[in-house]
């Protein structure tokens, strides 16, 4: 018996041994095949382009009101509501435009790192150290409850850092530290399918535009930007060139790339169909993580806030920083261009919230 | 009966790989051939060595990294704050001044470490030497500190004390110029890890990260099967040249510049510069008349037609025209089924069969025989997905 065991915990030893090395074979050939293609770079193909104007953008609005850090913060379609979650357990529904807060709730539970505004504008995402995904009802009534009306989607093992609504009020996407994503039913809370890949913690994530494909993207600790089948579940690509954890990903307005914010202070744009990296924003005196990205309505210019209190803009095609945006007066923790693109807002731990045009 | 507390995760502190950043530019202005120049200088009573003024710090930076002052100067600002730099003749205000104030360099040994926070017990020792210096000079927030660590660490009291005693003998024994030097490098160190009330304590990172990225993962076997299929699924992919995928990019963002209100500016002007929400108002989701730009961005590709409320609304007219209205409406349910409750997957997808796609249904439309037989296969167990198949095939039919 003892001599049996004995063979078969080599043979195992053998097989994973096997299998590892047959894994990192299979990454050079993949790398390999995605080197064959690559026949130029991103910034030639862009000399034609003609060079940006002076660039100007100014803080417009300041809003103040949460007591505590704020870590999140999504738009509602309307263009000028906003929502925005904080360390305090604090979530705050403005009118950005004229600054005034419109709803408020508070959590149960402190670090609420995600929100999300629904396509109906009717009702909101929340959560964070609780480990789900709630949903908030908005209504006008004079005396509102907002927590009365609470419903739990989702329930993760770990904290929620991500969650987006799909195309309609009725599906969350959830990214948690517990190193998976999902997708929920909002109405019965069922677990429609599950992500599993990442080998760490899920920071970040962000549904693909398009109307016929069903895909998003997602970033996490374990330096991995992966794109996922809805449907399937499977990761269809994955890319894997930080040098630390992904805090932001963001697909280009048109679907085919995506661009990621890392702590290792640089940002990168991933070509989908050439399937490769094919840009890397970074400066030497850019030396701060790089919390959240997203790109202007056009796919030019590329907003990251960084753990240095400041906004750089970069040109996506030519790879040149236009423009570095001081105000912040602590880390800029979030950041969404409007779904008009006329303007972009940042949330910062100096415990406000910024627009900016 | 024993509770398990949830482990939040309490290893390596994440968003801090920053730090090994600095040191490096440390070490560099710090270097005897390319750093700046130090001197000695008078602070109080005391003839301090290797000093440098705010000035020097940045223009070094200015000069070093090719940036603008302000930039520089927020960046200097941020190295004293962290306490890689700390002032001498304003301890207290961690701040970097474009002028002849005084700086001096951090000692290695009290740099930031990733790694671990500063310890409670060199804490206590410090806090317990100054109070041996002289009685009564420890601030409000330090006496706080100082009575909950004596709770805390209770049992390492002793141990504290004649930690304290000591390390206060020996500095006595030490020049001036040194004690003097050691104390300021000691006080920055603990502004730094145990920030007054009032002071932004910038060593805070947020949550602690699950799993700790240095660990030696030991995957399993089914682990590395699932990377190794996903490896050939990845190899046998399609990919496109670059020169054409990035020829994509470039025209998707040169047709839509005209567009991008932050760059092209939008009429009659963008409502958060002048508040004027005219802007809003003209291009309402089902506004009278859709301006021109709008009109414009159908004209790109049938999904900014079809994505826009107005443009859809415009589309289903045009295809009323034409009697062939339905395809739109078929293309409106399929997205109500994949996006809509989920609970009443069965009934909407029995309903869209019954409308759409039954032999003489009211509204039938035109698919091709496989995929009319794919369909109705998949209907008898339906499920949000069933009718892609169908819609993919309506909605290139559409494009056309």
């Amino acid at each position: 018996m003892h001599s049996r065991m004995a063979t078969e915990g080599l043979r195992e030893n053998e097989t994973l041994a096997s299998l590892k090395s047959e894994a990192e074979s299979l990454k050079g050939k993949l790398e390999e095949e995605r080197a064959k293609l690559h026949d130029v770079e991103l910034h030639q193909v862009a000399e034609r382009v003609e060079a940006l104007g002076q660039f100007v953008m100014k803080t417009r609005r300041t809003l103040k009101g949460h007591g505590n850090k704020v870590l999140c913060m999504d738009w509602c379609k309307d263009k000028r509501r906003i929502v925005s979650s904080s360390q305090d357990g604090k979530v705050i529904v403005w009118d950005s435009f004229t600054t005034n807060k419109e709803h408020a709730v508070t959590m149960p539970c402190t670090w609420v790192m995600a929100c999300a505004y629904a396509p109906s504008g009717c009702a909101i995402a929340c959560g964070g150290l609780d480990n789900k995904c709630s949903v908030y009802p908005l209504t006008f009534e004079k005396n509102e409850n907002m927590a009365a009306k609470k419903k739990s989607v989702a329930m993760h093992t770990n904290y929620l850092s991500a969650c987006s609504f799909t195309n309609s009020d009725m599906q969350i996407l959830t990214a948690s530290g517990d190193g998976t994503c999902a997708l929920w039913d909002v109405e019965s809370g069922q677990l429609l399918q599950s992500f599993h890949g990442h080998g760490a913690d899920v920071l970040c994530l962000d549904l693909a535009p398009s109307e016929t494909g069903n895909t998003f993207v997602s970033g996490g600790c374990d330096k991995k930007a992966m794109v996922w089948d809805m449907r399937s579940g499977q990761c269809i690509q994955s890319f894997e060139t930080h040098d630390s954890d992904i805090n932001s990903v963001r697909y280009y307005p048109s679907g085919d790339a995506f661009a990621s914010g890392s702590d290792d202070a640089t940002c990168r744009l991933y070509d989908l169909r050439a399937d490769r990296e094919v840009a890397i924003y970074s400066k030497e005196s850019i030396i701060f993580g790089a919390s959240s990205v997203d790109f202007s309505l056009s796919g030019r210019l590329l907003f990251a806030g960084y753990n240095d209190y400041t906004i750089n803009v970069w040109d996506v095609l030519k790879g040149s920083r236009v423009s570095i945006l001081f105000g912040h007066e602590n880390r800029v923790s979030t950041l969404r261009v409007s779904p008009d693109g006329t303007a972009f807002c940042s949330g910062s731990w100096d415990h406000t919230l910024r627009i900016w045009a | 009966m024993t509770v398990t507390r949830l482990d939040q995760g309490q290893r390596y502190r994440p968003r801090m790989a920053f730090l090994k950043k600095i040191e490096a530019l440390m070490m560099e202005m710090q270097s005897p051939d390319t750093g700046i120049k130090t001197q000695t200088q008078t602070v109080m009573v005391a003839s301090i060595p290797h000093a440098v003024t705010g000035n020097d710090i940045l223009q070094w930076i200015l000069q070093r990294l090719q940036i603008t002052s302000e930039e520089a100067l927020h960046l200097g600002d941020l190295f004293v704050k962290y306490g890689y730099i700390y002032p001498l003749q304003e301890p207290k205000n961690l701040t970097l001044k474009a002028d002849g104030s005084l700086y001096r360099f951090q000692t290695p040994y009290f740099w930031p470490v990733q790694g671990w926070a500063a310890d409670d017990t060199d804490y206590a020792i410090y806090l317990a030497k100054k109070n041996i210096k002289r009685k009564g000079i420890l601030e409000e927030y330090e006496k706080e500190h100082y009575n909950m660590l004596n709770q805390k660490i209770n049992y390492k009291w002793d141990f504290v004390i004649m930690q304290a005693k000591e390390q206060y003998k020996a500095g006595k024994e030490r020049k001036k110029e040194d004690r003097y030097a050691l104390d300021c490098q000691e006080r920055a160190y603990w502004l730094v890890n145990r920030t007054p009330p009032g002071m932004q304590d910038v060593l805070e990172y947020g949550v602690d990260r699950v799993t700790d990225p240095n660990e030696n993962k030991k995957n399993t076997m089914e682990a590395y099967r699932r990377e190794i299929m996903y490896y050939q699924q990845a190899i046998g992919k399609t990919r496109v040249k670059s020169s054409v995928s990035l020829g994509g990019l470039v025209k998707y963002s040169e047709q839509f510049l005209s567009n991008d209100p932050i760059l092209s500016g939008c009429l009659p002007s963008n409502p958060w510069i002048t508040d004027d929400p005219e802007f809003w108002d003209l291009n309402a989701k089902l506004v009278e008349v859709p301006t021109r730009m709008r009109v414009e961005r159908w004209a790109f590709n049938f999904s900014e037609l079809i994505r826009d409320p107005k443009g859809r609304q415009n589309f289903q007219l045009f295809l009323k025209k034409e009697f062939s209205g339905e395809n739109l409406s078929f293309w409106e349910a399929c997205e109500d089924l994949k996006y809509g409750d989920q609970s009443k997957v069965k009934e909407k997808a029995e309903e869209i069969y019954k409308l759409f796609l039954a032999p003489g249904a009211r509204r039938w439309i035109n698919i091709d025989g496989t995929t009319m037989g794919i369909t109705v296969k998949g209907l008898k167990h339906p499920h949000r997905y069933v009718l892609d198949a169908a819609q993919t095939h309506i909605y290139m039919l559409m494009k056309k």
